[in-house]
């Protein structure tokens, strides 16, 4: 029991960053129709600006903020630079583009930096409190679960009460009447890339003190793990990309605990396979394609 | 539209074609007098497949640089028989694809004389047979698999790593003997890294002297289930057989989940420095980490071996972080000079198979290197060493051993000093 | 409404016609004769070359089978596969293992590659069957997180299953060597090439042949509108099981084709990263004509090559080579991706076909 407990808890911790990142992803998806595969490389290069700064600095927090900077300038600059000059008639280019920039990207961060693992720090400790003999949550698993909370909120916030969010909301879903009724449709785009790769950003910042340290392939298992959860949740639906990660995190720590490293892989085509089938939509879909 | 189409296939065809005739070849044999490849009066080019990219690249991507530094050392002084060597670093991304197509340019294309110290298990794996059948030297391949002690095989391959199995035996019987009684533990990679490994530390504690085994895939980041499971087992010594990444996350995982036991960590994984820098401020948290190596430490600024190679680094390799692998690189280019020397003026590949195979190098190395025409493997043992302090250090004897049921002995020859001008005389 | 399985409208049939007319040799001919002199100068070409390039364009066809089947399935019949790395998986250690049981068994002639690579092909169109059909229920990034799956698998059922597939060293592939009747000194690449060639000239026959026959405009119509298409009584599902069975077969052979021509096989070369080429070198060639997948098939082998060679041009002091070294050709491979794609979406072919039209229209007085 103690150890299904501990598994469980360890795997919501990660399911939380899964659910972020995940988020970032369903993100752009609304806004554009793309799945950002160049999500894990531009988060790693945010968490590089935050390794340089807190070196410069010494303080982690002034990286973090410059993280996060980093992450909403990316995303717009990739938007701009070089998303909005492709022709979007396939949908396979921008994809294409995506990969490219992923190379790209993490070919500069070694360039840079080199491809050496470099230490990323937790704010705070992560030796888990107990109670009994049972490890819990440690301090900085709860700050994971507080941050994501919290920009899950904003988000919702954002999207539902703003007039900006509304703007967005229109943009995205019918850019062409949003347009005619005075909506920047592309600055309305550009604003959803900065978020959501704004949100990548955060979770990097998350998960990589977690993980090996800071690598120009930090976040590339992340990413992996992150698209399963935002497919398994509806790409469409922001509450799916959170049931989905955290779906994705337990079930992670309980293949590995029980069963097994090398399974999780089976695990998780097993769990796509089965929703997929089910719904081929995710398991929150809401627009069911036209069936004739 | 159809016959642009097909036209495009035909130009597409046509030129991809085309585009490849840049040189001409021919099918003859291989005359008398030809010469041998790789080799001219002046010049010795070898070849390495190295990852200089991608996951697997960390702390590695710096071994081949070490090696160039090295034999850049060695041409400024006036090279080996008044050639130089030239070494042409290949990189594969740890992608046994990427290995294919490397090696056979290095072969074929650029003609190495010989491949040296080329990286990894399932990417050296790969071109063993190519290798045999172009009879192209593949000397002290880095990695502690097996399967390049295969004499009968392929003749021209060897080792240089102690293999897994050597380091298990080492490390389980240093348990046996210093920490008796106490419950051990195992995490390994899972692959023959981690399987050879386990094997060893059960050749001498018995299967029942380990109470529990957990194995990690290196797609998974997340060790806590494993280490969760140790804490639950009451384990108190941890031996692991894993790369530094893992080791490090190990030790940082165990650390929050309040276990503490004692670390005992196979060669790949036990490298100080970099452990150090991955774990940052938590870096103290290596004191006493147990680990095994076979060459100079590279903290030991008294070892005339870590004198030589500092300043090797600093004259020819722009004085990049020295650290393990670095020492190694230089250790792999000593050995090869060695062997370079020992095959004499008249260079050819069978001359130089013939040199690895007489052994008797002596060099940077704490522990036997085990060369004949029965045994391809390399360095036999290595000595244990400790975190004290913030440094690694060694202590106690220098075991060797073999990786069958044989005893774990000390190993008593003295270690040697580098020739005054730090290349091996002939 | 369930229309789909009414009887095939009478408006295909006359759109063979169309494409017919004016045409007296059968496609199959053509294609048959366009291969036979495609073979002729492969075989030239083979003795002009080195062995090294020799093995490069050996390993181009391999590429190819890959690349053509998934041009069918992307290009033409509009799905995403992110998996067909892992297709390619199947097929190579279909091979090894086949090879091996052979070659323990004694049998070590060169004619049971044949078998072995028939073997390869029928293993990865069953696995193909398997997902397709989980596929064909799936549209734009859903298919895509599914294959995606299918692809990262790999690795991990070779660790469990280490017993069979020897977990990540991976297997052996024994090869007959090339027949005695060449002659001592015949270059082993060069047999290479030819083997690999032959399969692949006859498996692009078969595809070529499949893209212009009725399956091919089934293809196209369920890309274009699947909504058009099922109201034009076609089986879409059915369709794009088929079309993918076909790219898997395609696959099949390419993985097996380059274990044979590796004569080893591990999980480490049929990566996700394998996959994700795979898709970029279809889209860079120009997707959704066979051609494109030649382009695609040979960026694959010379690119990483060519930017390796680019980098050698610079000589640089041991600091900057050691960060620049392996990364600056991946620099320079992403920011070719993007510039293509920006500036020419067709991909190289769709360049080329704009070209032959531009110059076409220059000169007016060309055939008609």
């Amino acid at each position: 029991m103690d150890r299904f407990l501990f598994l469980t808890l360890d795997g919501l911790s990660r399911g939380a960053v899964y659910a972020a990142f995940a988020l970032a992803l369903v993100l752009i998806w609304r806004a554009g129709r793309i799945v950002n595969f160049a999500q894990g490389a531009m988060a790693v290069a945010a968490a590089y600006v935050a390794y340089s700064v807190t070196a410069a600095t010494g303080s982690y927090w002034l990286g973090f903020a410059a993280a996060l900077l980093a992450g909403l300038l990316l995303g717009a600059i990739v938007d701009i630079a070089v998303m909005r000059l492709v022709d979007h008639r396939s949908p396979l280019n921008p994809v294409i583009v995506a990969l490219g920039l992923v190379l790209l990207i993490q070919a500069l961060l070694g360039m840079v930096y080199g491809n050496e693992y470099l230490p990323a720090q937790a704010p705070m400790s992560r030796t888990a409190l107990t109670v009994g003999d049972t490890a819990l949550l440690s301090p900085y698993d709860l700050f994971v679960f507080a941050t994501v909370g919290v920009v899950g909120a904003a988000l919702v916030w954002i999207f539902t009460r703003t007039a900006i969010g509304l703007r967005m909301r229109a943009a995205a879903f019918a850019p062409e009447v949003s347009r005619l009724l005075g909506v920047n449709v592309g600055g309305m785009l550009t604003l959803g890339w900065a978020l959501a790769s704004g949100v990548g950003a955060l979770a990097a910042m998350l998960v990589i003190p977690t993980e090996l340290g800071l690598h120009p392939h930090a976040m590339d298992m992340v990413f992996v793990s992150a698209f399963t959860a935002a497919v398994l949740g509806g790409l469409d639906s922001p509450p799916g990309a959170v049931v989905g990660g955290l779906g994705v995190g337990l079930l992670l720590s309980y293949v590995s605990g029980y069963a097994g490293g090398d399974l999780i892989p089976l695990a998780v085509l097993a769990l796509l396979l089965t929703v997929l089938l089910l719904r081929p939509g995710g398991l929150f879909a809401t627009v069911t394609a036209r069936r004739v | 539209m159809r016959t642009t189409e097909r036209r495009g296939l035909a130009i597409a065809t046509t030129l991809t074609l085309l585009l490849t005739l840049t040189a001409c070849g021919s099918d003859d044999g291989p005359g008398s007098g030809e010469p041998v490849p790789g080799v001219t009066d002046t010049e010795i080019v070898v070849g390495t497949h190295m990852p200089l990219t991608g996951p697997a690249s960390a702390g590695y991507s710096k071994i081949a640089p070490a090696t160039k530094a090295y034999f850049d050392y060695v041409n400024a002084n006036g090279g080996v028989h008044g050639r130089k060597i030239t070494y042409k670093v290949m990189d594969d991304g740890y992608n046994p694809a990427t290995t294919q197509q490397v090696v056979r340019q290095l072969v074929l294309q650029d003609k190495v004389f010989a491949v040296l110290n080329g990286l990894g298990t399932p990417t050296h794996t790969g071109v063993l047979d190519f290798l045999h059948t172009n009879r192209v030297p593949d000397l002290f391949v880095a990695s502690g698999s097996r399967n390049w002690d295969q004499p009968d095989r392929y003749p021209n391959t060897f080792g240089f790593n102690p293999d897994y199995t050597v380091e298990g035996k080492i490390l389980a019987n240093h348990v046996k003997t210093t920490l008796p009684g106490r419950k051990v533990c195992f995490l390994g990679q899972d692959d023959d890294f981690g399987q050879d490994a386990l094997a060893g530390v059960e050749k001498v504690l018995g299967t029942d002297g380990v109470v529990a085994r957990e194995t990690y895939v290196t797609s998974n980041t997340n060790v806590a289930p494993q280490i969760g499971a140790f804490k639950a087992a009451g384990c108190e010594v941890v031996i692991l057989a894993t790369v530094p990444g893992f080791t490090a996350l190990s030790v940082g995982t165990a650390a929050r989940l309040g276990f503490r036991p004692q670390w005992v960590v196979s060669n790949v994984g036990a490298d100080h420095p970099t452990l150090a820098r991955q774990l940052g401020d938590a870096a103290g948290l290596l004191e006493g980490m147990v680990g095994l190596n076979y060459l100079p430490m590279q903290g030991d600024t008294d070892n005339p071996w870590i004198q030589l190679f500092t300043k090797v680094n600093n004259e020819h390799n722009g004085g990049a972080e020295f650290d393990g692998n670095a020492v190694y690189g230089m250790a792999v280019g000593y050995l090869f000079v060695q062997v370079l020397l020992a095959a004499g003026k008249d260079l050819t590949r069978e001359s130089l198979v013939e040199a690895v195979r007489k052994g008797g190098y002596q060099g940077p190395g704490v522990a036997p290197l085990r060369f004949s025409a029965t045994d391809h493997s390399g360095y036999g043992g290595g000595r244990l060493s400790r975190v004290s302090g913030g440094k690694q250090t060694y202590f106690g004897p220098t075991y060797e051993t073999d990786e069958a049921d044989g005893p774990v002995n000390e190993y008593t020859a003295p270690p040697v000093s580098p020739p005054a001008n730090g290349v091996p005389n002939a | 409404m369930s229309a789909t399985r009414a009887p095939a409208p009478p408006y295909r049939q006359r759109a063979v016609d169309l494409v017919r007319t004016g045409r007296s040799v059968p496609t199959l001919l053509r294609h048959l004769a366009v291969a036979v002199a495609v073979a002729l100068v492969v075989l030239l070409v083979s003795y002009q070359l080195d062995s090294y390039r020799n093995f490069q364009l050996a390993t181009v066809a391999a590429y190819l089978c890959a690349t053509a089947g998934l041009t069918i399935l992307t290009g033409l019949c509009g799905q995403l596969s992110l998996g067909h790395g892992a297709l390619m998986a199947t097929g190579a250690y279909t091979v090894a293992l086949c090879q091996t049981a052979f070659f323990d068994r004694g049998v070590t002639s060169g004619a049971v590659l044949l078998l072995s690579l028939v073997a390869a092909v029928a293993v990865t169109v069953t696995v193909g069957l398997v997902v397709g059909v989980a596929a064909a229920r799936l549209r734009g990034p859903y298919l895509a997180g599914l294959t995606l799956a299918v692809a990262v698998v790999v690795p991990a059922l070779t660790v469990t299953f280490d017993g069979i597939f020897n977990g990540e060293q991976g297997l052996p592939v024994p090869v007959a060597p090339a027949p005695a009747g060449l002659g001592l000194y015949f270059p082993h690449e060069r047999w290479q090439l030819w083997m690999a060639a032959g399969a692949t000239l006859l498996c692009l026959v078969v595809l070529a042949n499949l893209v212009r026959s009725r399956y091919g405009r089934l293809f196209r119509a369920v890309r274009d509108d699947e909504v058009a298409a099922r109201l034009a009584g076609i089986h879409v599902a059915r369709t794009q099981v088929i079309a993918f069975v076909v790219s898997a077969a395609g696959a099949g052979l390419g993985g097996a084709l380059l274990a044979v021509l590796a004569q080893s096989v591990s999980p480490g070369a049929f990566g996700l990263n394998l996959s994700l080429f795979l898709l970029m070198a279809v889209v860079i060639g120009g997707l959704g004509r066979l051609a494109g997948a030649v382009w695609g098939a040979f960026l694959l082998v010379v690119l990483p090559d060519l930017t390796h060679s680019l980098t050698n041009l610079f000589t640089l002091s041991p600091a900057t080579a050691q960060r620049l070294e392996g990364n600056l050709p991946l620099a320079i491979f992403g920011a070719t991706l993007i510039v293509v794609m920006i500036a020419a979406p067709g991909g190289v072919q769709g360049q080329l076909s704009r070209l032959t039209r531009a110059l076409r229209a220059l000169r007016p007085a060309g055939r008609s």
